[in-house]
């Protein structure tokens, strides 16, 4: 006989939405007993992928074969039945039902008249919960279960269905060291059993202790396959996710005037969603005049962060301007006196034009004084004054993405926050805005605090340079040290 | 046995209650029976909508549409040929589970409020269909039943009673077994419930069958009870306004607490007779009051106050 077929083959799956194609040529098989990770950056094409072998998503073309069996456009339910399960990143329990009779749901038949509960599907619901090492929790309700615990439920519930593939997306995140750890065994053990698991993440760096082979990818494609040390050690991975060699135009940190009470300071700052440590203990300040460039990946913590001096969400620790805690004003009143955030999400008023939304930004300015910003900004975004009459939900994602930046920049901030600008966008849109923040760098005065994870395109405009990962931040320093100092934390 | 699962304090405790009820009659007049017999239709339109509302998250804002279906379509039948009763409420059954297929078909397409103008579309849609073919319907004066199941106001007081008991245990125990929490899954999240290897639409329309068979089966029997369906009692927006915030007043997700709001209902309405039109004003708000600052309801309070214990 030959050598066993691959538990899950994916060959040449290719999936367009509407003009964009996110996922362009990806082929990867995985074994039973074997465990393979597939990476990639925000927008990469990973999850789409995954729903792809889900059935969530139908693949324009290529095949998904489970068993030797081809899925591609089956329907979720079919797929799941011949043996794929999933680990979802956020976990939905039923509320009402005990942790028990969430177990019991994945034991369950697809079918309607299956009205008696039945004595061996009890027992196995709790075998399994022994397993994942919820049995001291199986009467309680998932609500009033810690974080971890929800993410062992969702174990549970994949394991019931005993299947032949399992997929897991994003693993770790939310979890703390520990748990990681606990969680990290649970898999060894579904590889153990057999299973051919395929963990879906950003980086490698979190998997690299479980998997047998990585599969990276970035917009849409393939761009290395291989163990966790050769995709570590590959050029086109290390650019991807560290950007090549870079000039850099930082200014020394002393340069600045107000060295002694920087314009914002963060001090311990922490932030718990639910049951979710968000932040942890981060501290960070930012110079009048200065770029600041917080580099993390999705899920890091950046936009809690953002949303955190915006006054969006409550916090622990201390948020000041020019020393003045920001404890106390409302999101509003932080806005208008001039911390002004330009979100990941963008927020356009979709239905209207690209002048009205402007003019949305300037409301608290006069007639004459809105004009000449608009006008300024036309100069620095020429695109978005052939738009003007255009409504904001009609433009490409660049478009929007300038809108959003302009809008922001309509109400004079003195620190303006950019989220993830670069989020889902072409190459050569990126280097247009990469153009507008240079100029705004070099023309004006304004202090600008920089989420991203593309590592390319924020290392260039940076002063300095936070990581930010897990909720902590875990190296700090000039951008030109950033790839020998934090290239490994950030792989 | 596997039985023992069904069986619960809720339970019990509304054994004991429907058993109080049944003695009712000894000791109350004619008129507090008759407000009672529609009070317990209304409880199992309530606890129909339920199931859809509460567990397969499909906000219905046409429960008369099913209910219209069912009492129009025995009562046109037995007004046009008289056969015998019980083959008039098959029909009338009958017609409202296809339209309750008609039903989720958009709801399987469009979701949330969309799928919720859709079965309000359904409503007026019916209603006028009532008022242009009079000739068939009654149209705006009523349809005139002449059979009925029976002339003592206690015997049509137990079989509503009956009714709602064996819809209730029937409905209650389908939620709360395998088959209701599959639905649960579906409704509060059909992409992880089809990744465990459910058919989410399977599930749902079972759910809408169920959910039609009763509002039908109540619809029909309640007509035969009234000896007359009108566009006001049956079809009208405001009915299945009734219905909903029936089974929201009494706890969403509970099955047997739609009882008790539209029970509630029925009796705050009519003790505010007195008033006139300022009773449905006194409804209203007190509905609005409850939906407000305890959405989950009067039987959730109680559950709520039980599992924070």
């Amino acid at each position: 006989m030959s050598a066993p077929a691959a538990k899950l083959e994916v060959s040449g799956l290719q999936k367009r939405f509407g003009g964009l194609t996110a996922v362009k040529d990806v082929s990867f098989s995985v074994h039973a007993g074997e465990v393979l990770g597939l990476i990639g950056p925000n927008g990469s094409g990973k999850s789409t992928v995954m729903k792809s072998i889900l059935g969530v998503e139908r693949p324009d073309a290529g095949s998904v074969r489970v068993d030797a069996r081809e899925v591609a456009g089956w329907p979720p339910h079919r797929i799941a039945q011949l043996g794929v399960g999933m680990v979802f990143q956020h976990s939905r329990p039923l509320h009402r039902q005990t942790v028990l009779e969430n177990i019991l749901l994945g034991l369950l038949p697809d079918r309607l008249f299956d009205l008696l509960p039945r004595a061996a599907a009890d027992a196995r619901a709790r075998a399994i919960a022994e397993r994942v090492g919820l049995s001291a929790v199986l009467n309680r309700r998932p609500t009033t279960l810690p974080f971890a615990d929800l993410r062992k439920i969702e174990i549970a519930k994949a394991i019931a269905r005993d299947p032949q593939v399992v997929l897991i997306d994003e693993p770790f995140a939310g979890l703390t060291a520990r748990e990681t750890a606990s969680f990290a065994k649970l898999i060894t053990e579904m590889r153990d059993d057999g299973r051919a698991v395929l963990i879906v993440d950003h980086n490698v760096k979190s998997m690299s202790a479980l998997v047998d082979r990585v599969y990276a990818m970035n917009v849409g494609e393939k761009i290395a396959e291989g163990t966790v040390a050769e995709v570590m050690a590959n050029e086109t991975v290390r650019r991807v996710y560290l950007g090549g060699a870079l000039t850099t135009a930082a200014r020394r940190e002393a340069s600045f005037v107000d060295a002694q009470t920087p314009f914002l300071e963060i001090e311990n700052l922490s932030v718990v969603y639910d049951k979710a440590q968000a932040l942890e203990g981060v501290s960070l300040h930012v110079h009048h005049g200065e770029f600041v460039a917080i580099v993390g990946l999705n899920g890091a913590g950046k936009t809690t962060l953002f949303n955190a001096v915006s006054g969006l969400v409550p916090y622990a620790g201390d948020i000041r301007r020019q020393g003045k805690p920001l404890r106390g004003r409302t999101a509003a009143t932080i806005s208008r006196e001039g911390i002004v955030q330009s979100p990941e999400g963008r927020e356009l008023f979709g239905l209207m034009t690209v002048s009205e939304n402007l003019d949305m930004g300037g409301h608290g300015l006069g007639d004459k004084e809105r004009g000449e910003r608009r006008e300024w900004l036309f100069n620095l975004f020429p695109i978005l004054k052939e738009r003007q009459r255009q409504t904001a939900a009609t433009l490409s994602g660049g478009e929007q993405q300038m809108l959003t930046i302009a809008r922001a920049l309509m109400m004079k901030p003195d620190l303006l926050i950019l989220d993830e600008p670069t989020l889902g966008l072409a190459p050569v849109v990126m280097e247009q805005i990469s153009k507008a923040l240079e100029r705004l760098r070099q023309t004006t005065d304004i202090t600008v605090l920089l989420g991203e994870q593309n590592v390319t395109f924020a290392l260039p405009h940076a002063d300095r340079v936070y990581v930010l990962e897990h909720g902590r931040i875990v190296w700090e320093g000039e951008p030109s040290r950033f790839a020998a100092e934090a290239g490994a934390i950030y792989l | 046995m596997a039985l023992r699962a069904f069986v619960s304090p809720p339970v019990l405790i509304s054994l004991i209650v429907v058993l109080l009820a049944a003695t009712l009659p000894l000791y109350v007049s004619g008129y507090v029976l008759g407000l009672l017999t529609i009070a317990y239709y209304f409880g199992v339109f309530s606890m129909a909508w339920d199931l859809l509302f509460g567990f397969a998250n499909e906000v219905n804002f046409g429960p008369s549409f099913l209910i219209g279906l069912g009492a129009y379509t025995a009562g046109i039948l037995d007004n046009l040929y008289q056969p015998p009763i019980a083959l008039c409420i098959a029909a009338g059954v009958l017609a409202a589970m296809i339209g309750g297929m008609v039903l989720a078909l958009p709801a399987l397409r469009v979701r949330g409020p969309y799928f919720g103008l859709t079965t309000l579309v359904a409503v007026l849609i019916l209603q006028n269909f009532v008022v242009v073919a009079a000739g068939l319907t009654g149209g705006e004066i009523g349809l005139t039943i002449p059979d009925v199941i029976s002339i003592d106001e206690k015997v049509n007081y137990w079989i509503a009673l009956g009714f709602m008991g064996v819809s209730g245990a029937i409905l209650y125990g389908l939620t709360r077994s395998p088959v209701g929490l599959i639905l649960q899954a579906s409704g509060q999240d059909p992409v992880q419930a089809g990744a465990l290897g459910f058919n989410v639409t399977k599930h749902k329309l079972a759910a809408f069958l169920v959910s039609a068979f009763f509002s039908g089966l109540a619809g029909a029997l309640m007509a035969f009870y009234l000896g007359t369906a009108s566009v006001g009692t049956f079809i009208d927006v405001t009915v299945g306004v009734q219905v909903i915030i029936g089974a929201v007043l009494g706890g969403r997700r509970t099955i047997l607490g739609a009882v008790l709001g539209a029970v509630f209902l029925v009796a705050l309405g009519e003790t505010l007779r007195p008033l006139g039109d300022l009773a449905t004003f006194i409804v209203s708000a007190v509905a609005l009051i409850v939906v407000l600052f305890f959405p989950a309801g009067l039987l959730g309070m109680v559950k709520g106050a039980r599992e924070a214990t």
